[in-house]
């Protein structure tokens, strides 16, 4: 069990809020300062970010690592995608909506199978639904547009009505940016709270927390359901982003990746997962520039020495200071 | 009528090669504990390790032996270099560690040979006519092929003085190595082994589809399926789950797309972990 202080020491606890500061900050100027292939880049890496991020919940505070988020991902996309071409004009909040719905239901409807099971069968269950929805989303043609996918405007940036403008990148960055800080906020208080701390327990000792009288199938169920809206979240941002829904964001790749920027990043920091996005994309895009596709070979390499000599990750060495 | 017949003989075709399949992975679970994520990329690099033999010599069952060999030394010496020293730590790990190994072994295969399909002529010409359809021997001779390597697996670890190390080691591992077996070179030769197994079913399968280096995948998930609904580390168990979901999507198939007919069997794998978690063709435990 990683003890969590009550009272975290000040000074750690304000070093903290110092380089939380900060990094926000610098990511608040990085638009204006970069040039546009990387601007997008560092919008991107925020996006994959907090998907890692949600699976984070499962593999870093559960104990349960999930090989099947595409299929969250790509449900909030193609829900942003349903919100944004059946509704006209294009509304934003609807978008949000719908894919976080989308997202939601499929996560519970997993979460129900799936939360039966431990270790490695949940994995392996929750890899084969979101089999099942590449499946459907693959073969449904009329509806999801098949291999295709589907492509939309993208909705203007309204609040509350009061003001209303076109997504420019620079301000597309800040609303994602804005999404993902209240996301992270949100989700370091969820892990904190009593509920955090039972799912830490069923990390570290499954049979006793159900003998202390917690009710297990339940708090994961939650969990999954936790993890899967913030997961459909992401996937909304991407919609948004990219204009289109794909059904290759469904499949199991997109599902593998995410847990590579968990174990490269630090699993249980909610950082980390950033951390590791950053890290696999910066080495993708160094890497394709000479080796195109084959990218994968170095970097695969690389993720295995990493689980053998590096098992906490990049970040792991600051898990407790990060959650502090 | 006959269209069922004629798709259960394509079940019992397919299920054989899945059981060997399957049987390589059972194998791997059931004496290290390890779930093999690049087990269906292993099948895929035998295959293409087959078909390079098949174009060059002419001759398949070299290719056979060749491909099951050459990726038994790459499965032992993976076993080896990352998967030994990830002995003893939280079994996620070498589950993400063979998930590295697939993702490194399916770009490889890319890079190698290239994103195109290809063949691997038939060892046994001929077809025989059944009903409406040609029906090829090749299938048939299959099928019998892998039954006859999972019976030659099945008493090798029955009668076999190996095979008799590889059961101890499961049955308790500490006993057995202090009983004087070298348990980290059983581990080795067990992974080496169940590479050969997939690589040889990879040659079997090559000539029904062609070889392409995304097969592997969803091999490996079709294995999973299987293995679980079988009853993890049941060589039996797998064998009989291998045939039971094969028949069950080649009926399936009949009504629906065969893209579609996978989802059958995801369901039967749901359905298991649900009510008989233990497996569906095990006796039910005490």
């Amino acid at each position: 069990m990683i003890a969590t202080p009550a009272a975290p020491s000040r000074p750690r606890a304000a070093g903290y809020w110092i380089a939380f500061a900060v990094v926000v900050a610098l990511l608040v100027i990085a638009p204006l300062a970069l040039p546009p292939f990387w601007q997008r880049f560092v919008t991107e890496i925020l996006i994959w970010g907090l998907l890692a991020m949600s699976s984070d919940i499962l593999i870093g505070y559960t104990g349960m690592v999930s090989f099947g988020h595409s299929a969250f991902f790509g449900l909030g996309m193609y829900g942003a995608a349903a919100a944004l071409l059946t509704v006209k004009p294009p509304s934003l909040v609807l978008a949000l909506l719908y894919g976080l719905v989308a997202a939601g239901g499929a996560a519970v409807f997993v979460a129900y199978f799936a939360t039966r099971l431990r270790d490695i069968y949940f994995g392996i269950s929750t890899l084969v639904f979101s089999q099942i929805f590449y499946v459907i989303i693959f073969t449904w043609t009329e509806v999801t547009g098949g291999e295709n996918g589907l492509t939309f405007s993208q909705p203007r940036l309204s609040i509350l009505g009061l003001w209303s403008d076109r997504f420019t990148p620079t301000t597309l960055h800040w609303f994602v940016l804005a999404v993902v800080v209240v996301s992270y906020l949100l989700v370091r208080r969820i892990t904190q709270s009593p509920f955090g701390m039972v799912l830490q327990s069923i990390r570290e000792n499954e049979p006793r927390t159900r003998a202390i009288g917690y009710h297990v199938e339940r708090y994961k169920i939650v969990a999954v359901m936790l993890s899967g809206l913030f997961a459909g979240l992401a996937g909304v941002l991407y919609a948004m982003q990219n204009k289109f829904a794909a059904p290759d964001f469904v499949f199991f790749v997109v599902s593998g990746e995410v847990v590579i920027y968990n174990v490269m990043g630090g699993m249980g920091t909610l950082v980390g997962p950033f951390a590791g996005a950053a890290f696999f994309l910066l080495l993708r895009e160094g890497l394709s520039r000479y080796l195109t596709e084959y990218y994968l070979i170095p970097v695969g390499i690389i993720f295995i020495i990493m689980i053998i000599f590096l098992p906490q990750g990049l970040l792991g060495f600051l898990r407790r200071r990060l959650n502090a | 009528m006959d269209q069922i017949i004629i798709q259960t003989l394509h079940g019992l075709v397919n299920g054989m090669v899945l059981a060997m399949v399957a049987s390589g992975l059972t194998l791997i679970f059931g004496i290290m504990d390890i779930v093999n994520f690049a087990h269906g990329d292993l099948l895929m690099l035998g295959a293409f390790v087959g078909a390079s033999v098949v174009g060059t010599t002419g001759n398949y069952w070299l290719a056979l032996i060749v491909a099951a060999i050459v990726i038994a030394i790459l499965g032992a010496l993976l076993q080896i270099t990352t998967l030994r020293p990830l002995i003893g730590r939280d079994p996620l790990t070498t589950i993400l560690a063979t998930f590295g190994i697939s993702l490194v072994i399916q770009k490889y295969a890319l890079w190698q040979w290239g994103p195109s399909v290809r063949q691997i002529s038939e060892p046994v010409r001929g077809d025989f006519t059944l009903f409406h359809l040609q029906y090829p021997w090749y299938r048939i001779a299959t099928a019998i092929l892998a039954a006859l390597i999972i019976s030659g697996l099945w008493l090798f670890l029955k009668y076999g003085k190996y095979g008799i190390w590889i059961r101890a080691t499961t049955q308790d591992r500490v006993m057995a190595q202090a009983m004087g077996i070298p348990v980290p070179l059983v581990y080795t030769g067990v992974f080496a082994l169940g590479s050969a197994m997939a690589a040889a079913s990879g040659v079997l399968f090559g000539p029904f589809a062609g070889v392409t280096q995304t097969m592997g995948f969803d091999f490996t998930v079709r294995a999973f399926v299987v293995v679980v609904v079988g009853g993890l580390g049941n060589l039996g168990g797998s064998i009989l789950a291998s045939i039971f979901i094969s028949l069950l999507e080649s009926y399936a198939a009949i009504v629906v797309s065969p893209a579609q007919a996978v989802i059958v069997s995801f369901v039967v794998l749901v359905l298991t972990m649900l009510f008989r978690p233990t497996g569906l063709f095990v006796p039910t435990p005490k």
